[in-house]
């Protein structure tokens, strides 16, 4: 069984973004960029599949600039089989990505296509909603637990109240929640050994899909900032203010 | 025009997240049709079609639906799409789950988790866990969304919508729901409540989080957490605020030991008062907090309960 991957470059996590003066977007020059954490997880949890014999081969997919090829090296130090590098410098929305996913779906005929549930940059959660609609496929979304049961995955999904569990059948669809698993760092001789893996070098018009985004950007503000606040001596100071100044109580 | 919302529902009574759906919908402009999928939900329905503003409810049941399953979700929002210029759903994990499947199939970019309408073609939604507001226009023949239910008001009552019965496309083969472990609780659900208490790492465990809960109770809050704390296994999951969970804007948003993390500042900076507890003064926190003490949570939780029966609660 092969297992597909997609991997997406954004800002680290941790990077409290500028939004550029003239509003045309986020400034991110200059700024540290690493593998999306949602993606992170979907590759732990292909190769756990993997060491548990219950996948052959794993491949990891971005789309990109050229940038994106670190972050398919980032995957494949720690554990991923081969590459392919969808080079690009659009920003390509989640309904181009996701055709172009099912593409590359069509020519490796993975069993399974684990996605992060969201990226921490547009944030937008629908890619690989759009990629198993696209390929006709069933999905596990926000899953934070997943089995092979016989032709089918059980997967646990993260829902507002709780939690739901579900079976779909092979070939599916999962996106992964952070409570999936946690990441393995790449240790050094497996970085060594990465570089010797192979990345296959693409472009989107290798798969006819146009670019072309749908939803024009208009502006890139930033948010209302909240005034600064006050400290506080004591409790009784507190529930008085939220009373009495803020009417909260 | 005409406008579908999607109704959030637990198939007996419906969501507030629906409500905001509809304000959206009606910023939009048209008729505002509402969808009701599910199983035994006619009550739903009835409440829906009373929802101010809505021209007409359809309701569709099968098990798939009542379970929410986003292939049988996918099919029949696509049987009844024709004619819409706009499809609305709350941005609840449900909605999340399956409007990007209709909006494949029919072509169109999803517009996720709207912050605002501008016009007809024009929404802002927030991007970078909500550090930047990104305005877009969709060049899209039908406007697919989900929206943020915090930002809109709730449409109340007024109208008197009729309620129609549409077949539901026979369920996909391929999925199926197996079963479902909700958290029980007598508290406000986290996305409605107007007062949250949350807690962080700093709680120590979960045994803890009960003296977050006798506040809770007594001001009628809901309880929330930080993915610290989810992580730590005190609350379970769905409790949690921020980026990755639910986004809440209450207002009165109390933080007690949590260090104010970008990706949970994502899920309550937009909240009328914000307090900040924490005893590390340079916590991130208290640049966001209206009100900020500087003291250890666990004699400071307490004390805050003595002082709210004091002034009556």
């Amino acid at each position: 069984m092969k297992i597909l991957v997609p991997v997406k470059r954004v800002v680290d996590y941790n990077v409290k973004v500028r939004v550029k003066p003239d509003q045309s977007g986020v400034d991110l020059a200059n700024v540290k960029m690493s593998m999306n954490p949602f993606c992170e997880i979907a590759v732990e949890e292909a190769i756990r599949m993997k060491e548990k014999g219950l996948a052959e081969e794993i491949v990891v997919v971005s789309i990109g600039p050229a940038g994106a090829q670190e972050t398919i090296r980032t995957a494949l130090a720690m554990g991923a089989d081969r590459g392919i590098h969808v080079t690009t410098d659009a920003t390509v929305e989640p309904l181009a990505v996701a055709k172009i996913l099912a593409k590359i779906a069509g020519e490796e005929k993975p069993e399974i296509i684990i996605l992060g549930k969201q990226a921490i940059d547009d944030d937008a959660n629908a890619t690989g909603q759009m990629l198993a609609a696209l390929l006709g496929w069933p999905q596990g979304t926000f899953a934070s637990k997943v089995e092979k049961d016989g032709d089918a995955l059980k997967v646990t999904r993260e829902i507002d109240g709780g939690l739901q569990t579900v079976s779909i059948a092979l070939p599916a669809i999962v996106t992964t929640d952070l409570r999936l698993n946690e990441p393995r760092y790449a240790s050094l001789p497996n970085i060594m050994k990465a570089k010797r893996k192979p990345i296959d070098a693409k472009t989107p018009d290798d798969y006819g899909v146009d670019l072309t985004a749908r939803l024009e950007v208009i502006k890139v503000a930033e948010p209302p900032k909240r005034k600064g606040g006050v400290k506080v001596e004591s409790v009784a100071e507190l529930v008085s203010k939220l009373k009495n100044e803020a009417g909260v109580l | 025009m005409a406008t579908l919302v999607i109704a959030e529902h637990d198939n007996k009574s419906l969501n507030e997240a629906t409500r905001a759906a509809v304000t959206a919908a009606k910023k939009i402009g048209g008729d505002i049709h509402i969808l009701v999928a599910g199983q035994d939900a006619k009550s739903v329905a009835d409440e829906a079609a009373k929802v101010d503003g809505v021209a007409k409810v359809m309701l569709a049941e099968s098990e798939a639906l009542g379970h929410k399953m986003a292939e049988a979700l996918e099919s029949l929002v696509l049987s009844v799409a024709d004619g819409y210029d706009a499809i609305l759903a709350p941005a609840s994990t449900v909605g999340k789950n399956f409007m990007p499947r209709v909006a494949a199939k029919l072509d169109v970019m999803l517009i996720s988790d709207i912050t605002a309408v501008e016009s007809a073609d024009t929404f802002i939604r927030p991007i970078y866990a909500g550090n930047a507001l990104v305005t877009v226009k969709s060049n899209d023949k039908v406007k697919l969304i989900t929206v943020r239910p915090t930002t809109f008001e709730k449409a109340g009552d007024g109208g008197s919508a009729s309620v129609d019965t549409v077949d539901a496309p026979d369920a996909s083969a391929k999925s199926s729901f197996i079963s479902e472990e909700l958290s029980k609780s007598d508290r406000p659900e986290l996305g409605a409540a107007k007062i949250v208490i949350s807690g962080g790492r700093g709680m120590g465990n979960g045994e803890n989080f009960a003296i977050l809960e006798k506040v809770a109770d007594k001001l009628g809050a809901a309880v929330g957490a930080s993915r610290a704390a989810v992580d730590a296994g005190f609350v379970p999951n769905d409790y949690q605020v921020g980026q990755t969970g639910k986004v809440v804007a209450p207002q009165l948003y109390i933080a007690v030991g949590i260090s104010g993390a970008i990706q949970h500042l994502a899920g309550m900076k937009d909240s009328k008062v914000i307090v900040a507890i924490n005893k590390d003064e340079e916590a991130p926190i208290f640049s966001v907090a209206d009100y900020g003490l500087v003291a250890d949570l666990f004699k400071a939780v307490p004390e805050f309960e003595e002082e709210l029966s004091k002034i009556g609660y």
